[in-house]
């Protein structure tokens, strides 16, 4: 690479003849327009996206805590005066041990809280995805009264998320709770929800379903009126069933939708932190945490564990990464634009 | 403003979606002469008063308008905060250096882990420390940190049993239970002769303390940096706790929200005892069919093999070292009034809080105040918890082993193994265990 600053140059051959100048020069030349023009997207990804990013695994390989970032400690008294004793545990670069002790257990419990995650983010995202599927097709045909279930239906996505977690938090409620108080009523024992493991990661999944659906249903729903009528009409004229017009018209012609939407609630379920935060609050011990709703009590509780925090973000960041890497293959083979 | 931004950044990078609360509040300083005069005090003072909005702020709020008849030019922006928020919201606007409330209430927890903070004010040598020595031992003690004293006692407080006397007499229990043993007979009597239940225990960290000091257990050594938790006395106090579920003298806690169902339940009179602190009198005082102060019982928690006693909590004022150096007269004025045996009287007399200075206990508001009474010996029986920067921390791995314990099962040494190895790893390394 040459340098481009000039030299006060002997008579100067004309410029891009024949002194060949370098690949990146040439470009520049040409394209310097478009440069400038991404210009302002490059600074603001770096400022935005770049600088916290590695910012964050500096500090993940750091033991920052709120305790001991400041250099030195000052106390002043009410007196007057000001006394500052140097910080005696300093923060400082420790490499990898927060990832050792994160990933073999000795702080947190990662495996158990990321095992949950998994199921809890399948779980959702499965019926998320079915139940608006279903939803969908039913609200896709003409019938009375369609505007108002639609509106009806997107009804939950509409309610702040802490209204419903809290909502549904209290029908699960062991002893004042409607839930319990319809099994009752049934002939059948109420349930202590929130004392297993189990019942209470289900409270919290009913709860995210809910909150999910209307959103796979809508966006399904603008796919399947992208879907050409000449298509179904074809497909009945040859004595296809309804069953056989779903399997074969609707399905492959939702797949580009399907594919953006599961990943996106994928990712949204996985880093859905209000729900179970505030309808599970992880109990019974902590048993029903996910990752962030782990994360967050581990390093924010008390004095705040800035390293650690870095450390779980790290983690789950690459994780998704990891996650949407395989999606987009296994989209590519299948031939998609996305 | 480094430090903030190093902050944002983690926050931005963890992919946590949290917003921190970066308050906005004005400073306006204004001169505060060093006077005798009341009245030349000029100042501005922001106050965040974490106590109960409903129940105990209108009478925080009295107080001012009190203070104000003898300072009328300092005037006091009284702001109610969120007890669950105030000690991330105070250490996230201190640490920005803007927006932090110029005298916080903090709980007694909280001021060791302030102080080694550099976030408070250390009050030695002023007008507010002048009668120390009339300030109750045990709460003056959370004030102080690495020989300076940080804080002025607000209110003291610790756990007590507290029940319905018209179910323990309807169950012809004639006098409060005083030991362990007692409580479950009494509890058991109760949920046999009346359509309520005896006894509902709150499986949580704080609330199991009584029965772990009742055998003599503690959670940490400070003094010689040892952590006990996991001790055969803690094991001895869970496991009777553990049996006052499952023999049926206490009802089976739920494992969410179970503070919020005990108080339901108690102030519907379906269960008969409970195990409480004097913030929640003024609560169930209210409530509508519970039968007022008449009906409220108050006695000291049983006591186990060893001694009785609820862990020592309570609220203490304190003074950002962000505010201005002018507007300290002013703040000083201000604490030492709401922290007047006269003042503390008044917060007795209206919300039977209990108050930290030992003359203010001759008063006759406070005399006269049966709930204070009643909990004076509680106080009394009080036991210190470790002051130190990391006491905070203790409750969240003490929580998870409540759980553990009274819902899931588990057998207590176990589940107090895994606490110790917790507050090892987590909260005290340099600890041994």
């Amino acid at each position: 690479m040459t340098t481009v600053t000039a030299e006060p140059a002997p008579p100067s051959p004309p410029p891009g003849r024949s002194a060949r100048p370098s690949r990146l020069r040439r470009s520049w030349e040409q394209h310097w327009y478009a440069w400038a023009m991404v210009l302002p997207v490059v600074i603001v990804l770096a400022v935005l996206i770049f600088y916290p990013l590695v910012r964050g695994i500096w500090i993940s390989l750091t033991n920052l805590t709120e305790a001991n970032q400041a250099a030195e400690i000052c106390t002043r008294s009410i007196t007057g005066g000001e006394v500052c004793a140097e910080n005696p545990n300093r923060w400082e670069f420790v490499g990898l041990d927060n990832y050792i002790n994160v990933l073999s257990g000795n702080v947190g419990d990662f495996w158990q809280w990321t095992g949950i995650t998994l199921i809890w983010t399948l779980g959702c995202v499965v019926f998320h995805y079915g139940l608006g599927l279903g939803l969908a097709v039913m609200l896709n045909r003409p019938m009375r009264g369609r505007g108002l279930y639609r509106v009806l239906l997107v009804l939950p996505w509409a309610v702040p998320a802490f209204v419903s977690a809290f909502a549904w938090k209290f029908i699960f409620n062991e002893r004042f709770g409607l839930a319990n108080s319809l099994l009752t009523s049934l002939g059948i024992d109420s349930v202590d929800w929130f004392a297993n493991q189990w019942t209470s990661l289900l409270t919290a999944i009913i709860t995210n379903i809910w909150l999910g659906v209307p959103f796979m249903m809508v966006a399904l729903l603008g796919g399947m009126q992208t879907i050409p009528g000449e298509l179904y009409e074809a497909a009945e004229i040859d004595g296809a069933s309804a069953w056989q017009r779903f399997r074969n018209i609707t399905l492959p012609g939702l797949r580009p939708v399907s594919m953006t939407v599961i990943l996106l609630g994928t990712i949204w379920t996985f880093n859905m932190f209000p729900i179970i935060f505030l309808v599970t609050e992880g109990q019974p011990a902590g048993e029903t945490e996910i990752l962030v709703t782990g994360a967050f009590r581990a390093a924010f509780e008390g004095i705040r564990n800035y390293s650690l925090a870095s450390t779980y973000g790290v983690l789950i960041l690459s994780i998704l990464l990891v996650f949407s890497l395989f999606y987009r293959r296994a989209l590519r083979k299948q031939g998609e634009v996305w | 403003m480094r430090r903030t931004a190093r902050g944002i950044a983690v926050l931005a990078s963890a992919t946590l979606a949290l917003s921190v609360a970066a308050c906005g509040g004005e400073e306006k300083a204004a001169e505060g002469q060093p006077a005798v005069d009341p009245a030349s005090l000029t100042a501005e003072l922001t106050w965040w008063d974490t106590s109960d909005p409903k129940n105990e702020g209108p009478a925080f709020q009295e107080l001012i308008a009190k203070f104000n008849q003898t300072y009328p030019n300092v005037k006091i922006n009284y702001q109610s905060v969120p007890f669950g928020e105030a000690q991330n919201k105070f250490k996230t606007a201190a640490q920005a250096k803007t927006g932090a409330p110029d005298i916080l209430r903090a709980e007694v927890a909280w001021v060791p882990e302030f102080a080694s903070l550099g976030h408070l004010y250390a009050l030695d040598g002023s007008e507010l420390l002048a009668d120390e020595s009339d300030f109750l031992e045990t709460p003056l003690a959370s004030n102080k940190f690495d020989g300076k004293t940080y804080g002025v006692p607000q209110v003291t407080d610790s756990l007590a049993l507290m029940y319905n006397k018209e179910l323990l007499n309807r169950a012809g229990i004639s006098e409060p239970p005083k030991t362990w043993a007692e409580l479950k007979t009494a509890a058991k009597t109760i949920k046999d002769k009346t359509d309520a239940e005896g006894l509902y225990l709150n499986p949580a960290g704080y609330f199991l303390l009584p029965f772990m000091y009742g055998e003599g257990g503690d959670l940490v050594d400070a003094a010689n940096k040892k952590i006990i938790i996991n001790s055969e006395q803690n094991a001895a106090g869970l496991a009777i706790a553990k049996d006052l579920i499952d023999s049926g003298a206490a009802a089976k806690p739920s494992a969410n929200d179970a503070y919020g169902t005990m108080m339901t339940l108690f102030k519907e009179k379906k269960v008969a005892m409970i195990i409480n602190g004097p913030w929640e009198v003024n609560n169930v005082q209210q409530a509508p069919d519970f039968g007022g102060l008449e009906n409220l019982g108050i006695a000291p928690v049983p006591g186990g093999s060893t001694r009785a006693g609820g862990p020592v909590g309570g609220h203490n004022y304190v003074i950002w070292s962000g505010m201005p150096q002018e507007k300290v007269d002013a703040a000083v004025a201000f604490v030492k009034f709401m922290s007047s045996a006269e003042s503390q009287a008044f917060l007795s007399e209206k919300l039977g809080l209990l108050p930290t200075r030992s003359s203010a206990y001759d008063l006759d508001a406070v005399k006269n105040n049966p709930t204070v009474a009643a909990f004076q010996p509680v106080v009394e029986a009080g036991v210190g918890r470790p002051w130190i920067p990391e006491a905070g921390q203790f409750f969240g791995p003490l929580d998870q082993m409540a759980t553990e314990v009274l819902i899931q099962n588990k057998d207590p040494k176990a589940a107090l193994d895994t606490v110790a190895k917790k507050y090892k790893a987590e909260v005290v390394p340099s600890y041994e265990n």
